[in-house]
């Protein structure tokens, strides 16, 4: 296996909260409970924690300015080295991908990544913060929102290749049914792709099945360097590729039907990886599904299929729990939920429980070896992207 | 350690209003300074880009998005830390030392002349149940801050007045500054009152800028330049974001942030092995507060050492030569890399009138400003064995 950095990063904890609307709890105690959590399933205390890596979404939901410096004590930042970083929607991968750093640099034994996410504050419903991630001069006017912009993604997508909608809303169906298995889930149900497509319209091609829920919640993971993590657990899983990438600003100048940003990020994180064939390498993924279509847009993205192909691996139930190439075996964002950084840090937690063969009911079978977890953001222009190998 | 070097920087500003520019064109000038400076094509030469923001201070939520293109930094691997410039160092720093990137950019801005509501933003930085609702401006803080450090420490108001007469006065050889001036220190003591005890001249007030900042592992830096500037320690730290649980006295973040600098540098004895310091002067009494935290004197000393001049640029242990933020004026974010960017021109001989003879090792501290408890600092040097 390939080394790089000065040290090795093994992830040896996990945690995360129930993702639910409207959690009575702060953000920073969510950050707490995924924190304690991780740390007590690594044997560990904050005394242990070298820094923190903190991630969380837009200040808009939870209407606190400099939101990170508020969640400090919940995440466990007390005079320690604590800093967030912040890329839209990619955030809670890209947490993972910042706690990597801050141990394969030499500067620390052991760090905490905690990405938190309380969008029910934001009154009177999330959506509203989201239109203020628009240009103002050239977007904001138009009265854009998130919906409309991902129909128009979806729409190309769809003409692009020829999907119908029929095969994207199978992507519901399986993730939903997956987070059944969810302790954590929000939205897990056992529906059809008929309950999908007759689900109210909310800008064509987009329907309301087809969307992933708003969400709080935390997660939480504990990272340490080669030699502190042997003595903390003999089943590491280990932190091998990181990549991530940022497309224009100007997203009306490129054909959305294809996220090249993904596919640059993936290509950053396989070659630390050494991964030259992903789909066979590759034995578990979580792409970001905060629709439908992205699912199959990221797999694509993602190189573990060629362009246009993903829906039809879908149909033919490749991508389930017991299939070949099993995708968001969690439930993703459409089922278990999406408190948006949180989100994305849920599914490294996802692929470090599949790896260690901790997943319970939702384990999928062959005993993985590698995994990989990807999350997407801002403007249809952020790409980010973890290796996680056993 | 001779891991990080910084090979170019860029400036733009600092100037109280920039009507004829947007955040977007501030950065733009900032980079093409910082590329030519290093002689790198962004498109080519950078492994990754670091920009330093808050979603408040932008007016736009998910500030990231809006900065690849005028960086040069399209389908490139850019992306945000929430934080004050000194801390996307940190970061650029820990991704070279991963020796997976070779060359890293750091970029920091400020367009406060854009932000209506200042004291409003500010506020919506409390938390929202125990502080928020007190209402006022929030600046109050810095007022109990430094009512506790006077008390603490035995310093006077004139002893802060004369750290803003020394700021304000070297910033009149500093074209970057934005509020040079001649003061005395009964103009600062007759100034308005405030938020007491501070006066409306112990304030930073706020300015348009941005720097850019090229990063690079010893490798590229010999390629790059003659004269790379070492990083030789980072750190960085944050108490209690609680206001009611705070050592209201003293600067725990930045006496912890130190720490980790100095033991990274091999630093044992901070006075005698730097020469002169950029700290954070958003309040007056800050500088002074900060001094002693970073251990360059003695707790309760630098008050007096200020009367003394010995922070002066002629004095043993220059202090905000560039003039500070008092003197260049405050920018959200941008205040840390403002104070290394004076490091390293005057490291490489480069600060002009300013320019403070045979110098080698420098620091940089930031401090985050009202409410939080967060710092970070940084010591470079010119030759490292």
């Amino acid at each position: 296996m390939k080394m790089f950095g000065k040290k090795r990063v093994a992830v040896v904890g996990a945690g995360l909260t129930l993702f639910r609307r409207n959690l009575k709890e702060t953000g920073k105690e969510l950050c707490y409970e995924a924190t304690k959590m991780a740390l007590d399933s690594a044997g560990l205390t904050l005394k242990d924690i070298d820094c923190v890596a903190f991630g969380s979404a837009p200040d808009a939901f939870d209407g606190i300015h400099m939101k990170g410096e508020n969640m400090i004590d919940g995440a466990g930042g007390w005079r320690k080295p604590f800093s967030r970083v912040f890329v839209g929607g990619g955030t809670g991968v890209f947490t993972a991908n910042a706690g990597w750093w801050h141990i394969a640099s030499g500067l620390f034994d052991t760090c905490l990544v905690v990405a938190e996410e309380k969008m029910s504050s934001c009154y009177p419903h999330p959506a509203y913060a989201f239109t203020t991630i628009f240009d103002p001069i050239m977007d904001r006017p138009l009265g854009v929102t998130l919906i409309w912009i991902f129909a128009l993604e979806m729409h190309r997508y769809m003409h692009r290749h020829g999907i119908k909608k029929e095969q994207i809303a199978l992507v519901s169906v399986k993730n939903k049914r997956n987070a059944l298995d969810h302790p954590c889930a929000q939205l897990a149900a056992n529906i059809t792709v008929e309950d999908v497509l007759n689900s109210e319209m909310m800008c064509w091609p987009v329907q309301r099945l087809d969307i992933s829920p708003t969400s709080d919640g935390a997660a939480a993971l504990v990272l340490a360097s080669e030699d502190v993590a042997k003595k903390i657990t003999d089943n590491p899983v280990w932190i091998d590729g990181v990549g991530w990438c940022i497309d224009s600003t100007y997203w009306t100048n490129r054909d959305l039907y294809y996220p090249d940003y993904v596919e640059y990020a993936a290509r950053m994180a396989y070659k630390m990886a050494g991964i030259k064939n992903p789909p066979k390498e590759i034995d578990v993924a979580e792409p970001y599904d905060p629709f439908d279509y992205k699912e199959l847009h990221h797999m694509e993205g993602l190189l573990l299929c060629k362009k246009g192909e993903a829906p039809k691996l879908t149909e033919e139930g490749v991508t389930q729990r017991d299939g070949d190439l099993p995708i968001n075996p969690s439930g993703g964002l459409l089922g278990v939920g999406n408190p948006i950084a949180a989100a994305g840090l849920m599914k490294v937690c996802e692929i470090f429980w599949q790896l260690r063969g901790e997943a319970g009911k939702r384990q999928v079978p062959g005993d993985p070896r590698t995994g990989v977890a990807q999350a997407w953001g801002d403007l249809m222009q952020y790409g980010s992207v973890i290796v996680l190998r056993r | 350690l001779k891991d990080v070097a910084i090979v170019g920087v860029g400036c733009t500003g600092f100037r109280p209003l920039t009507p004829e520019v947007s955040y977007k064109e501030l950065m733009f000038e900032a980079a093409t300074r910082a590329y030519a400076d290093a002689n790198v094509n962004p498109r080519k030469d950078i492994d990754a880009f670091i920009t330093c923001a808050e979603d408040y201070w932008e007016g736009h939520s998910i500030f990231d998005e809006f900065v690849p293109d005028q960086l040069g930094a399209v389908l490139k691997h850019l992306f945000t830390v929430t934080a004050d410039g000194l801390i996307g160092l940190a970061h650029a720093y820990m991704l070279i030392r991963t020796g997976q990137f070779h060359t890293v950019v750091v970029e920091a801005h400020s367009k406060a002349s854009d932000i209506l509501t200042f004291t409003d933003i500010v506020a919506f930085s409390l938390d929202p149940i125990f502080n928020r609702p007190l209402g006022g401006h929030p600046y109050y803080i810095a007022g109990l801050e430094m009512t506790r450090f006077l008390h603490e420490t035995g310093t006077t108001k004139e002893q802060c007045a004369q750290v803003v007469v020394k700021n304000r006065k070297n910033a009149l050889a500093n074209a970057c500054a934005a509020y040079g001036a001649e003061l005395t220190t009964e103009d600062v003591l007759q100034s308005e009152p405030t938020f007491y005890p501070l006066s409306h001249l112990d304030i930073s007030p706020l300015a348009d800028g941005c720097i850019v900042l090229v990063l690079a592992s010893s490798h590229a830096a010999k390629k790059l330049t003659d004269t790379p500037i070492w990083i030789r320690g980072v750190g960085w730290n944050s108490d209690t974001p609680w206001l009611e649980l705070r050592e209201w006295g003293k600067a725990t973040y930045a006496e912890h942030a130190a720490n980790m600098a100095y033991k990274m540098a091999g630093i044992k004895n901070p006075r005698r092995e730097i020469q002169f310091a950029e700290v954070d002067d958003l309040f007056s009494y800050k500088e002074l507060q900060h001094l002693e935290a970073l251990k360059l004197c003695r707790p309760g000393e630098a008050g007096t050492l200020t009367e003394e001049g010995a922070t002066q640029k002629d004095g043993e242990m220059p202090v905000n030569v560039s003039g500070g933020a008092l003197g260049m004026g405050y920018a959200p974010e941008a205040l840390g890399l403002q104070r290394v960017l004076e490091a390293v021109l005057q490291l490489r001989g480069q600060a002009g009138r300013r320019q403070l003879s045979n110098v080698q090792t420098g620091l940089a501290q930031s401090w985050r400003g009202i409410p939080t408890a967060t710092g970070a600092v940084a010591i470079l040097s010119r030759e490292v064995q």
